[in-house]
């Protein structure tokens, strides 16, 4: 295959990006004044990169599905962002945060990316500080820093339990300082539903003004996808409501290959599930694992006082606690990596330990640190999640420890792209959690607000130059054209399609029914038999969906319904990919645990000789099967092993 | 739990909207009070009926896409959250709860409950931003900021730009949004370069957009999600004073 190319430079490691970025063509302001590129998301990927090429002097617009830029889900993420300062002298570098980011991805990520996002990792925290992001500081007025799970130094920043807020204030407020200058102009509550290709380029996107339902069509040289992951895909989820999978998969049903589908992080902090009128999940920041110690008790017999509500887990003398992480991974602790934390999890859970109700609960307790540093300390480090937590629950972590279990979070996989972050459409761009390169099989804490600020603010920037660099003859993109027409009617057929066809279930309905069959199937352990069983139902439910879903109202107004459903279309189609990839993928790595992969003591087992790779599927069309090619990962920089946490 | 629900509702922002009341029954005390709203619009739909429009996202209080007035209070009866983290044990059985938009001049209805707020993101425009371009920055430790300055910047920083404020503002004042942009940017040494720039473009893009005068009821305080304080905005006047002295 030609079209899969991953341009990685030559050389030594430390040198690839120097050497590209020497190598690759720049625009020159004359012309990049000519050059429109369209970027869709505001989250930090997406207001990073328009605000940055805004400033560099193309013509920018930005689409985003809320009243706001700043509403984006960045915004939720709390606990950190990594990067090798060492400031702490703990013996940080960028060649440890680049290790630390492979390993702790599985050894599936593609290391000449991982080691350039360490590189930049840097030059982040100086461009948020210059912006005004309030990092915590030290007494000395210096940056202070944490540590995250998967690491063994600390070098996650953070600006209290609220640092996805305030680096995207950050972002949105470069972004709106270029959108008052008239580089970038902004579309806010517009909602990106096809892709327009000339030529095999990638040229335009036809969006639905949601307040109005027109239908309207832009052109560029260039398009950026930005819009986070397909984690909603689960119904429930910590995802906000409104992320959804849409405009990545109108991509890849244009051709943009999509990678690794099946590389789902479940988060092991979460508030547990309370019953089904639950619309959502909610994140307890990792950060809270650097005090926090995770258990359940030793004794069935506590377990079932604990469920009956006859004894409080303060009542449970330490003797009788099991701190399961301290004691499987001495070394890491309670700061092991997200995966593994889940399934241990998930393991005490199945064995009859959870600690509530539903048998689906594992304690997060402060007890130790609030008699190590007192309750102002921990106060001052936690204390808008403690409030989150109590509002939610009706309990006070201070005194009860919190009850957390698993929940879909993020996912890894994402569109396919190359070393210069564009897909396999030429001119079509995929940055932050929309593509797959840099997480492998599990992302570490932390890394997420990294990777998507580097890929705004010091990736692409530099790398769509490149392209754009030939496209300088290339007068403004038309949309009076037939590829535009053609699009369009796509999308009206899409949603008339909708509209007809009235039937008994609610798409809310029909997406639980699709959350329940990927929670049971694809979630947190997966098997040939359960991946098998969730294609032959997910297909069942699409089905339903077609023939039963009912759609209010009409396209010509402020529908929200409407948005619900042509964003489940699309989760109902992914679901299947991300089974039919795991299915594929016979080893466990990462958050992908098949439980016939496994070690004797129950950790994943990779299969490094047959399934080194990324898996990237192409389209072949409606009803259709696609097809499944490779890129060949191989680590020079690295050698690879089994993940050891335990020394 | 069972409730009866006022809510208003309003086609688009050119019709006249009115109060419509709904029955939810069997709700469990652990809901949130927008899923309550998701268990009536999916009644609703089954019914044949226009669900009714609001606006929500994160579902965790830190989006500011949510909002509502409930019982005459911005994000509702509990204190310190945002609407999509009240839960519906802050109610009693039996209850009628009355649901509205922000009401403000400067945030006009689209649908039922949802508002146009995009004067805020007009304002940051105007100049809620540190003038640097990606690249070229000093390294982050080159400039010591003070543990409480820095903290200071981040109560001010935690600013959700839900509208709260506004719409509990008899006035329609947007001032305590803009105080806390300022002074965020102000208690920080890389923002108190364009301070008085900034304070000044700001009230004056809020005053062009319709918002009123503040007279300190501190009513925006008390309703604020994130209890940020109205001392803020008497650093801006401050600041906005001399910006207009120097002038």
């Amino acid at each position: 295959m030609t079209k899969i190319e991953s341009h990685i430079p030559q050389g030594p490691i430390t040198d690839k990006w120097s050497k590209h970025k020497a190598e690759i063509k720049v625009v020159s302001p004359a012309n990049k004044r000519k050059l429109d590129i369209i970027v869709v998301g505001t989250g930090l990927g997406g207001a990073s990169a328009a605000a940055t090429l805004g400033e560099l002097g193309y013509n920018v617009k930005i689409f985003c599905i809320s009243d706001s830029p700043r509403r984006a889900h960045s915004i939720a993420a709390q606990g950190g962002i990594n990067a090798a300062k060492n400031y702490q002298n703990d013996n940080d570098s960028v060649f440890r945060l680049f290790y630390d980011t492979v390993k702790g991805g599985d050894y599936r990520a593609r290391e000449a990316n991982v080691y350039r996002l360490a590189e930049v990792s840097n030059n982040i925290i100086d461009q948020c500080v210059a912006q005004g992001v309030p990092f915590a500081r030290d007494y000395g007025g210096l940056l202070a820093n944490r540590s995250f799970g998967g690491a063994q130094v600390s070098r996650t920043f953070y600006a209290r339990g609220q640092t996805g807020q305030q680096l995207l204030l950050g972002a949105y407020a470069a972004l709106n300082r270029q959108i008052a200058k008239g580089s970038v102009k902004s579309y806010p509550r517009h909602e990106m539903l096809n892709l327009v290709m000339v030529d095999g380029k990638a040229r335009g996107i036809i969006a639905r003004n949601l307040v109005t339902g027109e239908i309207e069509r832009y052109g560029a040289h260039a398009v950026v996808i930005a819009t986070g992951g397909y984690g909603n895909v689960f119904f429930l989820s910590t995802n906000a409501m409104n992320s959804n999978g849409s405009a990545a998969w109108q991509c890849y049903k244009k051709g943009a290959m999509f990678a690794n589908p099946c590389f789902t992080q479940i988060h092991p902090t979460c508030i547990p599930v309370h019953g089904d009128q639950q619309s959502k999940l909610t994140l307890m920041s990792e950060s809270l694992r650097n005090d926090g110690r995770i258990w359940v008790p030793k004794k069935k017999e506590d377990v079932e006082k604990l469920r009956a509500k006859l004894k409080k887990a303060s009542e449970i003398p330490e003797e009788d606690r099991d701190y399961y992480l301290e004691r499987r991974y001495p070394a890491f602790g309670n700061l092991v990596p997200r995966d593994v934390a889940s399934r241990a999890a998930k393991e005490r859970c199945d064995a009859g330990f959870g600690v509530n109700e539903t048998g689906l609960a594992v304690f997060l307790d402060f007890k130790t640190a609030i008699e190590r540093l007192g309750k102002n300390v921990i106060k001052d480090r936690y204390g808008n999640l403690f409030q989150m937590y109590e509002k939610i629950t009706d309990v006070n972590p201070y005194e009860e420890p919190m009850m957390i279990y698993p929940a879909v979070h993020y996912t890894m996989g994402g569109i396919w792209v190359d070393y210069n972050l564009m897909t396999t459409i030429p001119g079509l761009y995929a940055i932050g959690e929309a593509n797959f390169s840099d997480h492998g099989a599990n992302r570490l804490g932390a890394s997420a607000l990294m990777q998507g600020l580097a890929d705004g603010y010091f990736v692409l920037p530099y790398t769509i130059g490149d392209y754009l660099s030939h496209e300088i003859q290339t007068p403004k993109i038309k949309t009076d054209t037939p590829e535009f027409d053609a699009a369009e009617k796509e999308v009206r057929d899409r949603i008339a399609k909708l509209f007809s066809i009235n039937g008994k279930q609610t798409v809310d309905e029909l997406h639980k029914k699709l959350g329940h069959i990927m929670w049971e199937n694809v979630g947190m352990a997966r098997s040939k038999e359960s991946l098998e069983k969730a294609i032959v139902e997910i297909r069942k439910v699409r089905e339903e969906f077609w023939k039963d879903v009912k759609v209010p109202g009409k396209n010509e107004e402020f529908n929200q319904e409407l948005e619900k459903a042509l964003r489940l279309a699309d989760f109902l189609e992914e679901g299947e990919l991300m089974a039919r990839d795991g299915l594929q993928r016979n080893e466990s790595c990462g958050g992908h645990f098949r439980i016939e992969y496994q070690t004797p003591d129950g950790e994943a087992q990779r299969d490094d000789e047959n399934f080194a790779f990324v898996a990237i599927w192409e389209y072949q069309g409606e009803g259709k099967e696609p097809v499944m090619h490779k890129e060949p990962l191989t680590f020079e920089a690295i050698k690879v092993a089994q993940r050891n946490y335990k020394d | 739990m069972n409730f009866k629900l006022k809510i208003w509702r309003q086609p688009d922002a050119k019709s006249k909207g009115r109060f419509e009341t709904y029955e939810v029954t069997d709700i469990s005390a652990d809901t949130s009070f927008l899923e309550m709203l998701d268990i009536l619009n999916n009644k609703l739909i089954h019914e044949g009926k226009d669900p009714v429009a609001f606006d929500h996202d994160c579902r965790e209080g830190i989006c500011g896409m949510c909002s509502l007035h409930i019982n005459g209070e911005a994000h509702g009866p509990d204190t310190e959250i945002t609407t999509c983290q009240l839960h519906m044990r802050k109610f009693h059985d039996g209850d009628t709860i009355t649901i509205e938009p922000w009401r403000s001049a400067a945030f006009p209805v689209i649908k039922d409950l949802v508002v146009e707020r995009s004067a805020f993101d007009k304002i940051l425009q105007a100049g809620g931003f540190i003038s640097v371009n990606t690249g070229g920055v000093p390294d982050g430790n080159t400039i010591p900021i003070s543990h409480d300055d820095a903290e200071e910047s981040m109560d001010a920083a935690a600013c959700i730009g839900c509208g709260a404020c506004v719409a509990t503002c008899k006035n329609g004042s947007a001032m305590l949004f803009v105080a806390a942009r300022v002074s965020s940017l102000a208690k920080l040494p890389q923002g108190k370069v364009e301070t008085l720039r900034r304070a000044n473009a700001m009230i004056s893009k809020m005053d062009e957009l319709g918002f009123g005068n503040c007279t300190n009821t501190r009513a925006c305080e008390a309703e604020c999600p994130k209890a940020i304080s109205i001392s803020h905005i008497a650093r801006l006047n401050r600041k906005f004073l001399i910006s207009r002295f120097k002038n």
